[in-house]
C-alpha cells in the first residue's frame, strides 16, 4: 500500500511541476486530466471505510468529470481561437518551476504539524503534496495571462483540496460529495462559456487586457 | 417538506423558465414564484424554529432572518424586473456609456438564472451541514454569474470573469477550511452538522479549529466582500443590471455572512469565540475604512453603492464579532441594509435608464426631472448614511453601543471615523445629483419635462424605502425577539 501511495504522490508532484513548465495550453489541459485520474486512484486507495459501492461510484464519477468531460469542455471553449495556443505567462517558465520548488518546500514545512493526525496507511508525503497542489493552483491563477489557464488553475486548486480531503480520510456523505462534484462541474462549465464569449468579444482571452474596470 | 418547498419551487420554476414554450408566461412565472416563495417563507419563519440534533436541514434563528430578507427583496426585485425586461426587450441595445451596440442574453436564461439564484440562496439558509452549506454557497456564485453578463459587452464579461474566478477560488479555500473542521472533529463529532459540531466543540483540537476558521473567513469573506478580498464586488455590482446588483448586494452578501456566522458559532462553542470575534472585527473595521476611502473620489454612482455595500458588510462583521448587543444590532442592520441598498440600486436603475450614464457628473437635477426617483434617491442617501429616522440609524447606534459597552474604544473610534467619512463622501456625490441643475438651463423647469416613471420601476423601491423607515421608527417586539434569538444562537451573548 505504501508503495502505491508513494508512486501516486510522485505522479502528482510531477504533474504539478509539469503544469508550471508547460508552454502549450493543450498540454496543460491533458496534464490536468491526468491529475484527475491520479487523484481518483488516491481516493480509492485511501478510502477509510473500504471500497463500498457508493465510494467507488462517486470516485469514478469524479474521475470521469474531471478527467474527460471538463478537459473536453475547455478544449471546445478555445476551439477556433488561433491566438490561444501558447500560455504566455507573466512569470517565465523557468522562474515558475523554481517558485514551484519553493512552494513544495513551504508545503512540507507547513504540513509538518498536520501529518501527525493523518491516518497511518497514507504516505507521509500525501498531505504536503496536497498543499503543494493547492499552492500550485493558486500560483497558476495569479501568474497566467490566459483566462483558460486561470480556469485550469482553479481546477488544480480544487484537485488539491480533494486530495487533502482523501489524504486525511475525511468521509463526506454521499450527497455532499456529489454536490461538490456538481459545483465544480458547473463552475468550469460556466467558465468555459464565459471564456468562449470573451474570445468572441475580444478575439483573445488575455485577462491582463481585461482592465477597464478599476478605481 | 415545507422546508424543501422553499428551495424546490424556485428551482423548478427556474428550470421551467429556461424552456422555450414558457416564453409567453415567463415574467408572470417570475412574479408568481416570488409571491409564492414569500408566502412560504412567511409560513416557515413564523413557526418556531425546531432544530433537532444532527438534522441536515433546518431553519434556525439566524437563518430565519436572512431567509426572510432574501425573500422580500426578491419579491421587490421580481416586480421591478417585469418593467425592466419590458424596457430591455429587443435584439440589440445601445450601450449607456460608450454608445456601441450589443445583444442581451436570452431572456429565458436571465429569468431562469434569477429563479435558480433565489433557490440557491434559500438553500444556503436551510443548510445545517457544513459540506452542503459550501455546495449551496458555490451554487449561488454559479447561478448569479450569468446574471452579471446579461448585457453582453466587454465590461460585463470582464466583471463576470473576475466574479466567477475570484469567488470560486475563495470558496475553494472555505472547502479546505471545512476539511480542517472535519479533521478537528474526528472522533468527537459524528459529522459536520452544526449542532453536532457545537455540542462536541469543546473537545476538539483548538489549533485545527483556528486554522479552519481562518480559511472559512477567507472563503466566505471573499463572497461577502470583506476587504481585502472585495475586489470582485465593485466591478460586478457596477456592470450587472441594477436589479441584479440589488439582489447581489441585499441578499447574496447576507447569505455569505450566514456562512461565516456558522463558523463563528462553532468556534464560540469551543471557547474560541474571542479569537474568531477579533478576526471578524479586524476585517470588518478594515473593510469600513477602505470602503469609505474609496468612496471619496468615486465618479460612478453604481460603484459608489458597491463600496457602500463593502462598508456595510464591514459593519455586519464588526457587530457579529463584538457579540452581545452588537450582534443583535448586526441582525437588524442586515435587514435595514438590504432594504435600503436594494431600494438604492433599483433607483439607480431608473437613473441609468433615463440619463444613460453611470457618471455622477452627467446625472443632475434628478429631483426635478424624475420627482419620485429623485425623492427616493435623496431618502436613500439619508438612510444609507445612517441618518434618523431610518432603520440604519438604530442598528448602527446599537452596534456602537455594543462596542462602547465592551470598552472597545479603538474599534468605536475607527467605526465612527469610517461612518463620518462615508457620510461626507456620499453627500458630495448624492446631493449634486439630486439638486444641481444642468449648466445653462432655465430654472423654471419648463424646458426639461419630467421623464415618465412607470409604476413597475417606482413602486418596489418605494416599498423598500417604507420598510426601512418603519424599521427606524418602530421595531415590533416579535422581530426584536427573533433578532435576539439569532444573536444568542451565535453563542457569544
Amino acid at each position: 500500500m505504501e508503495v502505491v501511495s508513494d508512486i501516486l504522490v510522485v505522479l502528482l508532484l510531477l504533474s504539478n511541476l509539469y503544469l508550471l513548465a508547460a508552454s502549450r495550453i493543450t498540454a496543460c489541459i491533458q496534464t490536468v486530466a491526468l491529475q484527475a485520474v491520479v487523484l481518483g486512484v488516491i481516493a480509492l486507495t485511501s478510502a477509510a471505510g473500504g471500497l463500498t459501492l457508493v465510494v467507488v461510484s462517486v470516485t469514478l464519477a469524479t474521475m470521469a468529470v474531471k478527467g474527460l468531460v471538463l478537459p473536453w469542455l475547455l478544449r471546445r471553449a478555445i476551439r477556433g481561437a488561433d491566438v490561444a495556443r501558447e500560455v504566455e505567462p507573466f512569470v517565465g517558465f523557468t522562474t515558475s518551476v523554481l517558485v514551484g520548488a519553493g512552494l513544495l518546500v513551504i508545503s512540507v514545512v507547513v504540513a509538518e504539524p498536520l501529518c501527525s493526525s493523518a491516518p497511518a496507511d497514507v504516505s507521509a508525503m500525501m498531505i504536503p503534496t496536497s498543499l503543494f497542489t493547492i499552492l500550485t493552483g493558486l500560483f497558476i491563477v495569479v501568474t497566467r495571462r490566459k483566462a483558460l489557464n486561470q480556469a485550469l488553475g482553479y481546477l488544480v486548486l480544487e484537485n488539491g483540496v480533494y486530495v487533502f480531503g482523501s489524504s486525511l480520510a475525511i468521509e463526506e456523505p454521499f450527497l455532499v460529495e456529489l454536490g461538490i462534484l456538481l459545483d465544480v462541474f458547473v463552475a468550469v462549465f460556466v467558465m468555459g462559456i464565459i471564456i468562449f464569449q470573451i474570445n468572441r468579444e475580444f478575439d483573445h482571452i488575455d485577462t491582463d487586457k481585461l482592465s477597464v474596470l478599476k478605481d | 417538506m415545507m422546508l424543501w418547498s422553499v428551495v424546490l419551487i424556485p428551482a423548478i420554476a427556474g428550470i421551467a423558465a429556461m424552456l422555450p414554450p414558457m416564453r409567453a408566461v415567463r415574467r408572470s412565472l417570475l412574479v408568481a414564484t416570488a409571491v409564492a416563495h414569500c408566502g412560504l417563507v412567511g409560513w416557515v419563519c413564523f413557526a418556531t424554529p425546531v432544530v433537532s440534533r444532527d438534522s441536515w436541514f433546518a431553519i434556525d434563528a439566524p437563518a430565519r432572518i436572512i431567509l426572510a430578507i432574501t425573500s422580500v427583496l426578491f419579491l421587490a426585485a421580481a416586480l421591478y424586473c417585469v418593467g425592466y425586461l419590458r424596457r430591455e426587450e429587443g435584439r440589440t441595445t445601445c450601450d449607456a456609456e460608450e454608445g456601441f451596440l450589443f445583444h442581451n442574453e436570452p431572456e429565458g436564461i436571465f429569468v431562469g438564472c434569477l429563479l435558480l439564484f433565489l433557490a440557491s440562496m434559500s438553500f444556503v439558509c436551510i443548510c445545517q451541514h457544513f459540506g452542503l452549506l459550501w455546495v449551496a454557497v458555490e451554487a449561488t456564485t454559479l447561478a448569479s454569474a450569468p446574471l452579471i453578463s446579461f448585457h453582453r459587452h466587454h465590461r460585463s464579461l470582464e466583471a463576470t470573469w473576475k466574479y466567477l474566478l475570484i469567488c470560486s477560488v475563495g470558496i475553494a479555500m472555505a472547502l479546505l477550511g471545512i476539511f480542517f473542521l472535519a479533521s478537528a472533529g474526528r472522533g468527537h463529532a459524528p459529522g459536520l452538522t452544526l449542532s453536532g459540531l457545537v455540542s462536541s466543540a469543546a473537545a476538539m483540537d483548538p489549533v485545527w479549529l483556528k486554522a479552519a476558521f481562518i480559511l472559512l473567513l477567507v472563503g466566505y469573506g471573499t463572497k461577502m466582500g470583506l476587504a481585502p478580498m472585495h475586489t470582485w464586488l465593485p466591478d460586478a455590482h457596477s456592470e450587472a443590471p441594477s436589479v441584479v446588483s440589488a439582489l447581489l448586494s441585499g441578499a447574496l452578501l447576507n447569505c455569505a455572512f450566514l456562512g461565516l456566522l456558522r463558523g463563528h458559532t462553532v468556534l464560540a462553542a469551543a471557547g474560541l469565540g474571542s479569537f474568531s470575534g477579533e478576526l471578524l472585527v479586524l476585517l470588518g473595521v478594515f473593510s469600513m475604512v477602505l470602503a469609505a476611502v474609496f468612496m471619496i473620489r468615486q465618479t460612478d454612482y453604481k460603484r459608489m453603492l458597491a463600496y457602500s455595500s463593502i462598508e456595510h458588510m464591514g459593519i455586519l462583521a464588526v457587530g457579529a464579532g463584538l457579540g452581545g448587543v452588537a450582534a443583535t444590532g448586526a441582525m437588524l442592520h442586515a435587514m435595514n441594509h438590504s432594504a435600503v441598498k436594494g431600494m438604492l440600486f433599483l433607483a439607480a436603475g431608473n437613473l441609468l435608464a433615463v440619463y444613460r450614464s453611470k457618471n455622477t457628473c452627467d446625472v443632475q437635477g434628478v429631483l426635478e426631472k424624475l420627482p419620485v426617483t429623485g425623492c427616493l434617491w435623496f431618502a436613500g442617501f439619508l438612510a444609507i448614511t445612517g441618518s434618523p429616522p431610518f432603520g440604519l440609524f438604530v442598528s448602527e447606534l446599537t452596534i456602537l453601543k455594543g462596542a462602547l459597552d465592551g470598552s472597545h474604544w479603538v474599534v468605536a473610534a475607527l467605526y465612527l471615523a469610517a461612518l463620518g467619512t462615508a457620510f461626507v463622501a456620499m453627500a458630495r456625490i448624492f446631493l449634486p445629483m439630486a439638486y444641481r441643475l444642468p449648466d445653462g438651463s432655465p430654472h423654471d423647469g419648463a424646458s426639461s419635462p419630467g421623464a415618465r416613471e412607470p409604476v413597475w420601476s417606482v413602486l418596489p423601491p418605494l416599498a423598500l424605502a417604507l420598510a426601512a423607515l418603519v424599521l427606524g421608527v418602530y421595531v415590533p417586539a416579535p422581530l426584536w425577539d427573533a433578532m435576539r434569538q439569532a444573536a444568542s444562537a451565535l453563542g457569544v451573548l
